[in-house]
């Protein structure tokens, strides 16, 4: 008997120090780094410190298009290489474009040389007209394929970036389905710049300006076949006016921002605000010095997702792959600008499809509230169960205590997330935890009307009451786990706190409050029960 | 020992008829909630819907009218507001108009409100923009964790007890779930994410209690072997009373607890929880017994252990 007694008694107070181990650092900072820093935390949830939380849709198809008609900028490039008159111009269908040639051997000839020059597309010849032909090219599967499961891997990969950047701490970013991205930022105040940063696609360009176009003519709709119109916006620093300047720019970007080595902030050049210097990679430098060459004395604009940031005038050669982007910045902008082009554009833009913000201030005042309530309704339970079950409503509140102690440290060694549906899981979980000891103690109460002796009815009342424990807390269990499996947001963390709270507690009801009795027992059979 | 009922002789079965009377009138409530639900006639919240909720606290007290006005301007007429009298909160919410088009409208709202309103600035207290097809998505999820927990449960108690018992409690958590959908349609009170935690939470207390009333209909099947299936329940249920009551109680302390002291976000929540482990505690005595005791007939047939 005392072996079994001290066998359990030690379990108990292993697992209490090994709790209380990995707890106080979620509690507390006042602990030594080393053991801060080698223990899993409780994370507080975005409804309880403030946050935002994104599920942002990746725009595939927009990528794929994007990525057909680079290919038909090239492809057309490569005619006019080869003296091929392309006619005109057409999508064709998903990730497919097509030119139409005049009549003559024109159409066979680009096909051959489409073929040879572009691999990973498939080039047919379409219809033969009398007045001309048509060739086909599109991608090949295997290539839209790859840019599929690209664009959401290297969206999370690039949007890490730009978070780590711009400073939280423990983000979350990751891939949801095949289009779907969730971040969750805890903790970010300034919450519309951190939105804006990670649904920006960084799409960096340079263009140059289409000089012979008219821009009257261009809004009127009569644009040239290979350029654009794109707006200039520029912000009053007085007024906080925003103005959009249009302007007629080429369609081909001379030059991405894939090429780009760095990004920085600098201050106080000549147009006094904040800049972005950029360098560029050995290939981009190349570039930049053969586009600055070729058009001394025109204007180059600079665009970042078809927004034009500035256009100035190429004075000279620029060698050395060093370049500027001046505009009208605060030091925020520019600083966010920065990042985003050196963490990379994404591959596909996105869009918001959920964004859920919780400002500071109200997570305080959950936090508070949600706390306070749980403590209220501990304390209450607590009161009650010494009040109606007398000595066994305290063994009872003690193996509460334990349940409490060990569902929280479970939390902090899973790393688990407390919301404030978690709070309410957690009283839940309380009112329930009781809810064994009722079932025993009644037991045993109609043990001892029965006559039987005090040992022999807490014995008894135990081993009725241990099935229908059992059977209540798996059925329990099976709802939250289900929960967690099939829920989000608030489910989760309910089903969470709960499904750990109802294991945990089928332990300290079975086992914690037993060891008690069996203690008193041990010594002399305990003549009167106060329950 | 303090006891709050005590040798009770409760003939329950004998009160069947009205039980069965008053639960009909609950879920034929609750069923009328969920096809108004499915038409999108009851309150929906915006996490289920899809729609914009935004929270702001201005610093000095604001017109109701003056904000309405500016935003039917603005071509947002349909935007509910609601303000937290004395805390200077106002509460904006936007369903998603039809469709699958996924528009953020927060921003350009705050935003006007910023620049009409210069002389009362306003924190974000919070913003919440979902669209109609992450709304789906989530009630779809959560129908569906309804379900695969139904059967998950129906499995369990038959492999424990027997297919009779296993149906009989999946159909008295139906029997609360659909009760609570009713009572909060008639309430009009916005049903949202929580609510179906609510919902969730409630299956699995009422189930809980069922499984301890079934428990002791089991053990005494198996001492008794005279007597009627129906004279079992009623001593099985008088024999458990005092605990069901004093679980009840246990558990209602810390759920109204939460609903006085919880703050506005959980009140909702709090007050589903509060009337649902009513509900729970009721269904476990009048509904899932007696449709044992339809199913099996009066015969003790023993139950496997």
């Amino acid at each position: 008997m005392w072996k079994s007694i001290t066998g359990r008694i030690t379990l108990i107070a292993v697992l209490t120090a090994v709790s209380i181990i990995i707890l106080v650092p979620s509690l507390t900072d006042q602990v030594p780094k080393g053991w801060k820093d080698r223990v899993p935390k409780i994370n507080l949830g975005l409804d309880l410190q403030g946050g935002v939380f994104l599920r942002l849709a990746v725009e595939i198809d927009k990528a794929i298009e994007n990525t057909s008609m680079r290919y038909a900028d090239d492809a057309r490039a490569v005619c006019r290489e080869k003296a091929l008159p392309v006619l005109s111009f057409q999508k064709a269908g998903d990730g497919g474009f097509s030119f139409r040639f005049p009549p003559g051997d024109f159409a066979s000839r680009a096909q051959a040389a489409l073929k040879e020059e572009f691999p990973s597309l498939d080039v047919s010849l379409g219809e033969v007209k009398a007045d001309g032909a048509t060739v086909i090219a599109r991608m090949k599967p295997a290539e839209i394929q790859a840019i599929r499961t690209n664009a959401v891997v290297q969206g999370v990969e690039t949007i890490r970036n730009r978070i780590d950047q711009f400073g939280v701490v423990e983000p979350q970013i990751v891939a949801e389905g095949e289009d779907r991205i969730v971040v969750q930022l805890p903790g970010v105040k300034d919450q519309q710049r951190a939105i804006e940063l990670v649904g920006k696609t960084a799409l960096l360009e340079f263009k140059l300006v289409d000089e012979g176009a008219s821009v009257e003519e261009a809004l009127k709709g009569n644009v040239p076949e290979d350029a654009q119109v794109l707006y200039q916006k520029s912000v009053d620093p007085q007024s906080g006016r925003a103005t959009k300047t249009p302007m007629v720019v080429k369609k081909r970007a001379l030059l991405t921002g894939d090429t780009i080595k760095t990004a920085k902030v600098n201050f106080g050049n000549q147009a006094g605000g904040a800049h972005v210097s950029l360098s560029f990679d050995t290939r981009g430098a190349k570039v930049f010095d053969r586009v600055t060459a070729e058009n001394v004395k025109r204007r180059l604009a600079i665009v970042l997702d078809d927004t034009i940031y500035s256009a100035p005038v190429i004075q000279e050669r620029i060698s050395g792959g060093e370049a500027q982007i001046t505009g009208s910045f605060t030091a925020e902008e520019a600083s966010d600008l920065a990042i985003v082009l050196r963490a990379g554009s994404l591959p596909a833009p996105v869009k918001v499809i959920q964004n859920v913000s919780i400002g500071p201030s109200l997570g305080l005042d959950s936090i508070k509230k949600g706390v306070r309530a749980a403590l209220i309704g501990a304390i209450l339970v607590v009161l009650f169960m010494g009040f109606y079950y007398k000595f066994a409503g305290l063994v009872a509140d003690f193996a509460l205590v334990f349940n409490i102690l060990f569902l929280l440290s479970g939390m902090a060694a899973v790393s688990a997330t407390l919301t404030l549906p978690g709070i309410a899981g957690i009283i839940l979980a309380i009112g329930m935890a009781v809810d064994s000891n009722v079932l025993i103690f009644e037991r045993i109460r109609e043990e001892i009307r029965a006559k039987k002796s005090v040992r022999a009815a807490i014995d008894a009342g135990y081993d009725k009451a241990f099935w229908t424990v059992v059977d209540s807390h798996v059925t329990t269990l099976i709802t939250a786990v289900i929960l967690f499996q099939f829920g989000t947001g608030p489910i989760k963390g309910f089903a969470v706190t709960l499904s750990m709270g109802v294991a945990i507690n089928l332990f300290t009801a079975l086992v914690c409050t037993k060891v008690v009795f069996d203690y008193l027992n041990a010594k002399k059979p305990m003549q009167a029960l106060s329950i | 020992m303090i006891e709050l009922v005590k040798n009770t002789k409760i003939d329950f079965m004998g009160l069947r008829k009205y039980a069965f009377a008053f639960s009909a009138i609950l879920v034929i409530l609750g069923f009328v909630g969920t096809v108004q639900i499915y038409r999108g006639k009851a309150n929906l919240g915006i996490d289920l819907a899809g729609g914009t909720s935004i929270q702001l606290k201005f610093q000095k007290p604001f017109s109701m009218d003056e904000i309405r006005s500016l935003l039917a301007k603005a071509g947002h007429g349909e935007a509910s507001l609601q303000e937290v009298s004395g805390e200077n909160i106002l509460m904006l919410k936007m369903r998603a108009l039809g469709g699958k088009e996924e528009k953020m409208v927060a921003e350009p709202m705050m935003n006007l409100l910023r620049q009409s309103l210069p002389g009362n600035p306003f924190v974000v207290e919070s913003v919440s923009e979902i669209g109609p097809a992450i709304g789906h998505k989530l009630r779809r999820d959560a129908e569906l964790a309804m379900l695969v927990s139904a059967l998950a449960i129906i499995c369990y108690l038959a492999w424990r007890f027997e297919f009779k018992f296993g149906v009989a409690a999946a159909v008295a958590t139906f029997h609360d779930i659909f009760a609570l959908v009713g009572i909060f349609w008639i309430l009009g009170i916005e049903k949202d994410l929580l609510f179906i935690t609510a919902l969730l939470t409630i299956g699995g207390y009422s189930l809980t209690d069922t499984v301890v009333v079934f428990d002791r209909i089991r053990e005494n099947i198996r001492l008794r072997k005279k007597g009627s299936f129906s004279e079992t329940i009623n001593l099985s249920v008088n024999e458990v009373l005092s605990r069901t009551i004093v679980t009840s109680t246990t558990v209602f302390i810390a759920t109204v607890t939460l609903l006085a002291f919880g703050g506005i976000v959980l009140r909702n929540f709090a007050l589903a929880l509060s009337i649902g482990i009513v509900i729970g505690t009721y269904s476990s005595i009048f509904v899932a017994s007696p449709i044992v005791a339809v199913w099996r007939g009066e015969k003790m047939t023993e139950v496997k252990r």
